[in-house]
């Protein structure tokens, strides 16, 4: 319980990071922030106390195993959240080259 | 579970620098804290295919974000209406947080899941697949359209990268 609380408290910061701040590249990492505890969250939804990790053995039988749905779903979810990352930083590396700023209140004018 | 715990209070200090630094630099060095601490926490929560994969994209999204904010640093700006702004913020988190931990009291206890689909998957896996590993065996077989559907975003994605960095082929 405690443990979910501190993590849905990493997501309120990565919010507030995406709210509150003007430049881009802290709106990239507010995003990133949310992005990892929500792949914690998940993760700690499926933990079973005393579990072992879910690999089958070919001397013993595992009894007892913690849930792998939540980490075969996370797997894929890492792999997208660093294609989005990396979409998102090349725009803003153009929009930087373009207007020469990061600051999103002075990103105003159309420039065809 | 105490050292989870101090991990998590390490990962949202780690969070707190990041968002507070005042160069860009130091702010994206404070993210690849926070995500190697994720991949941490990801084994001592029994998920080592989840730390491989999340050290390695970590090293590869601290690289880009370098390459986005070298020599590029800038001075922050604080007009505006800061004050209310800052208090809206904090409300809505107060929100958000106080509805969530009202939310929390339904979910099955830390330690205790539910495994209803899961189950099956632990005790048919080795037997219906052949893969030793049950979290290869749910990606590659049980679910292996979402993993179609990951390469493809991963190939779209791509091209955008490419299509956005490319130099040549903008003539006036």
């Amino acid at each position: 319980m405690t443990v979910y609380f501190l993590c849905l408290v990493l997501f309120c910061i990565g919010l507030y990071c995406i709210v509150r701040k003007r430049n881009l590249i802290k709106i990239i990492i507010g995003i990133a922030i949310m992005e990892y505890s929500v792949n914690l969250f998940f993760i700690l939804i499926g933990y079973k106390i005393g579990g072992r990790a879910p690999i089958h053995s070919s001397d013993q039988t595992i009894l007892n195993m913690v849930d792998p749905l939540p980490q075969a779903l996370v797997l894929t979810a890492i792999v997208i959240g660093l294609a989005v990352t990396a979409l998102i930083a090349a725009i803003a590396i153009r929009v930087y080259e373009k207007y020469g700023t990061f600051d999103i209140t002075k990103i105003r004018k159309l420039k065809g | 579970m105490f050292e989870l715990q101090v991990l998590l209070v390490f990962m949202i200090i780690g969070a707190l620098i990041a968002v507070k630094a005042k160069d860009l630099l130091s702010s994206v060095i404070a993210v690849g804290v926070v995500g190697l601490g994720l991949s941490l926490a990801f084994l001592i929560l029994k998920a080592p295919d989840l730390a491989i994969a999340q050290l390695v994209v970590e090293i590869l999204c601290v690289i880009i974000l370098i390459r986005a904010t070298i020599r590029k640093d800038l001075p922050f700006s604080t007009s505006g209406r800061w004050f209310f702004n800052t208090f809206i913020t904090f409300l809505f988190m107060a929100v958000l947080l106080g509805f969530g931990y009202y939310c929390m009291r339904d979910l099955p206890q830390f330690g205790k899941p539910i495994m209803k689909v899961a189950q099956h998957f632990v005790n048919q896996g080795l037997r219906e697949t052949g893969a030793a590993n049950l979290v290869s065996s749910v990606v590659l077989d049980y679910r292996a359209y979402d993993t179609l559907g990951e390469a493809t975003i991963l190939f779209t994605a791509v091209l955008g990268v490419l299509a956005v960095m490319r130099k040549i082929g903008r003539k006036r």
